[in-house]
């Protein structure tokens, strides 16, 4: 009985956003706010992308730096999605997208003719809202990657250091061989970042990693982001306030707004900032009417 | 209190809420299953019943003899083993080209205007009579291509079948390919897959245990065809194979099971009515043999992928 009081606590400790919120605007600019000079990864210069002729988000302007994590909020259709997979050229994937505007990476231009989107993708990797494990087994699917890009090191070691830096290792390292179908939700998304991690990229993006777990392996996936921004640069989507406020250090407000010239909902960026400074003292008020709930 | 409770217990008993719509359809279905069933039955019994004289007599004798003039020596070993090269010409080239001409219309030909009209000559071709891809198969095979087939040969036989099972390969394959989640192959683009290899390593490995299911059904289903075969030329009467080359054999005179059927029942004798059953039973044992390879490789494809 008193075993699983602590757990009903933290739990309930999930729910209670507005102490999340305060805490992480609370938090010493030292530990919460990265510094200035960090490199950036992504600079988005007046990015607009379009479905056909639907634009669905329009003018974005965005730098995403080294070493932190990026939050998207933002209200249902608003195009963190579609943002989010202008990264990664996920979007070359569908027929009728395209970007304009300029889209750099480290430098270079993504989207430029002589740049291959598989070898973006490979140095970009994605993680996606509903896990997605292949019906084969956990080794196989860590194998996946690092099998096609071809690697020299051991493929034994490979799976295991991914497996760990996911925090799957102890929970699976005795069934490698049966397939990753069995896992729980939360085991399989922390499997869908270990793949992900393997083939050693160097940005992480996550489309609502978490959104179809429950708190306590929420818990440990946001942890695990956290250890994670050491070696990765990672991009969230997240419709859950408390997760950006926890996990984020910048956050970046979407909203979709009628274009009253084509009668179209287009996506647009609100406000990017500092996350303890979206969460204390946003400059929009659609930023302070989202965050608190008043959104309309 | 106590009216609270027995009111209660009048709302949740089971006689009030039994769901008397459900049990009628659940009848019917059950019906239904039971009337597929008493056809099995009735088909399986109508044969070896009817086969019992030679079943009884000389089982293995009647699937090992050739044919002949003889009802006491007459087997259906030539219909057995044409059938069975007929399956497999029908499979080594219906498969490769309907399953390589699905992947190519569901995952590269995209919406343009001929992938649609593709499809839609596809379908139409699926619904076409047997017999008319016998009449195709007698001009392009037997006439056209003679020279290579040999004419009338088990080779033409198998060409006319893989034609006739082509559509339905293409179709089943491209509805297999289709019921693939699109997140496993995201989760491959994800990873920086190429296009081949998110199509090889992830849609195809998914996609197997379908694709084998149909596949092998239609060809368990053309290997019973009469009409195209018929048409091609199959013989219906006595033939030696003696010392015949396999080459010889594959461009030669050709019978098959459901050719053997046709041939016993025309017979005038009563006494030939046994091999016609007989060799029904030996057409169910090469249906059900096919049938069972796939079953088990289906099962085992399915172990490997999720076990
Ligand atoms: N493949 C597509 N084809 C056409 N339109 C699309 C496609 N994907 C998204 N859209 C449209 O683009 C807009 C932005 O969609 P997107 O999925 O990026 O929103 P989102 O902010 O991620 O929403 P959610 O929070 O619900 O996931 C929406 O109007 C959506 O209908
Ligand atoms: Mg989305």
């Amino acid at each position: 009985m008193t075993s699983t009081k602590p757990e009903i606590d933290s739990m309930v400790g999930f729910e209670d956003a507005r102490s999340v919120v305060t805490q992480a605007a609370g938090q010493e600019p030292a530990a919460a706010a990265p510094a200035t000079d960090r490199a950036p990864v992504f600079e988005a210069r007046d990015v607009s992308v379009y479905y056909s002729d639907f634009r669905a988000v329009t003018n974005v302007d965005l730098t995403i730096n080294d070493n932190e994590i990026t939050a998207f909020i933002g209200p249902s259709g608003c195009g963190k999605s579609t943002m989010l997979r202008t990264f990664n050229r996920m979007n070359d994937l569908i027929e009728g997208a395209r970007m304009v505007g300029s889209l750099t990476y480290h430098g270079i231009d993504l989207y430029s003719d002589d740049v291959d989107p598989v070898a973006v993708r490979r140095r970009i990797g994605m993680v996606f809202q509903k896990p997605n494990p292949f019906p084969k087994s956990i080794y196989d699917n860590i194998a996946f990657g690092p099998r096609l890009a071809g690697t020299d090191e051991n493929m034994d070691d490979i799976v295991e250091r991914s497996l760990r830096g996911a925090g799957l290792w102890e929970e699976v390292k005795d069934r490698l061989k049966t397939s990753a179908l069995g896992l729980s939700g939360g085991q399989q998304q922390r499997l869908c970042i270990a793949r992900a991690t393997a083939v050693n990229p160097d940005v992480l993006l996550m489309d609502e990693p978490c959104s179809a777990l429950d708190p306590i392996a929420t818990g440990r996936i946001e942890e695990l982001m956290l250890e994670m921004k050491k070696d990765y640069t990672i991009v969230i989507v997240t419709h859950n306030m408390q997760q950006a406020a926890r996990v984020s250090d910048r956050t970046a407000f979407f909203t979709a707004e009628l274009d009253p010239n084509t009668d179209q909902r287009t996506g647009l960026l609100v406000e990017y900032d500092l996350t303890t400074t979206i969460f204390s003292q946003p400059a929009d008020e659609r930023t302070e009417n989202y965050i608190t709930g008043r959104f309309g | 209190m106590v009216a609270i409770t027995t009111e209660l217990r009048r709302q949740l008993s089971v006689k009030r809420s039994s769901d008397r719509a459900g049990l009628v359809f659940r009848s019917l279905l059950v019906f239904s299953l039971l009337i597929a069933f008493a056809i099995l039955v009735a088909v399986l019994l109508t044969a070896v019943t009817r086969a019992w004289p030679i079943l009884s007599e000389r089982p293995l004798d009647f699937l090992t003899s050739k044919s002949s003039q003889d009802p006491s020596r007459a087997g259906v070993w030539q219909g057995i083993q044409g059938s069975v090269m007929l399956a497999a010409i029908t499979a080594g080239v219906a498969f490769p080209i309907g399953i390589g001409a699905a992947i190519y219309l569901e995952e590269y030909a995209g919406d343009t205007r001929f992938a649609r009209f593709t499809e839609v000559v596809v379908r139409n071709l699926a619904g076409v009579p047997s017999i008319v891809y016998g009449l195709l198969g007698l001009a392009i095979f037997v006439g056209n291509l003679g020279g290579l087939t040999g004419g009338r040969s088990v080779i033409a036989g198998g060409l006319t079948l893989a034609c006739l099972v082509l559509p339905i390969v293409i179709i089943t394959t491209q509805e297999a390919l289709r019921a693939v989640p699109g997140e496993l192959a995201q989760a491959g683009y994800g990873i920086g897959a190429t296009q081949w290899e998110v199509i090889r390593s992830v849609v195809l490995p998914a996609a197997a245990p379908g694709i084998l299911t149909g596949t092998v059904l239609s060809i368990a289903r053309a290997a019973g065809e009469a009409a195209p075969i018929l048409v091609v030329g199959a013989l219906t009467g006595v033939f030696q194979t003696g010392t015949m080359s396999f080459l010889e054999q594959m461009q030669g005179f050709f019978t098959a099971l459901p050719m053997q059927i046709f041939a016993f029942t025309k017979q005038p004798s009563e006494i030939w009515g046994a091999h016609a059953a007989g060799a029904s039973v030996a057409i169910l044992l090469v249906v059900i043999a096919l049938n069972s390879v796939a079953i088990y490789v289906r099962a085992r494809l399915d172990r490997n992928l999720r076990k």
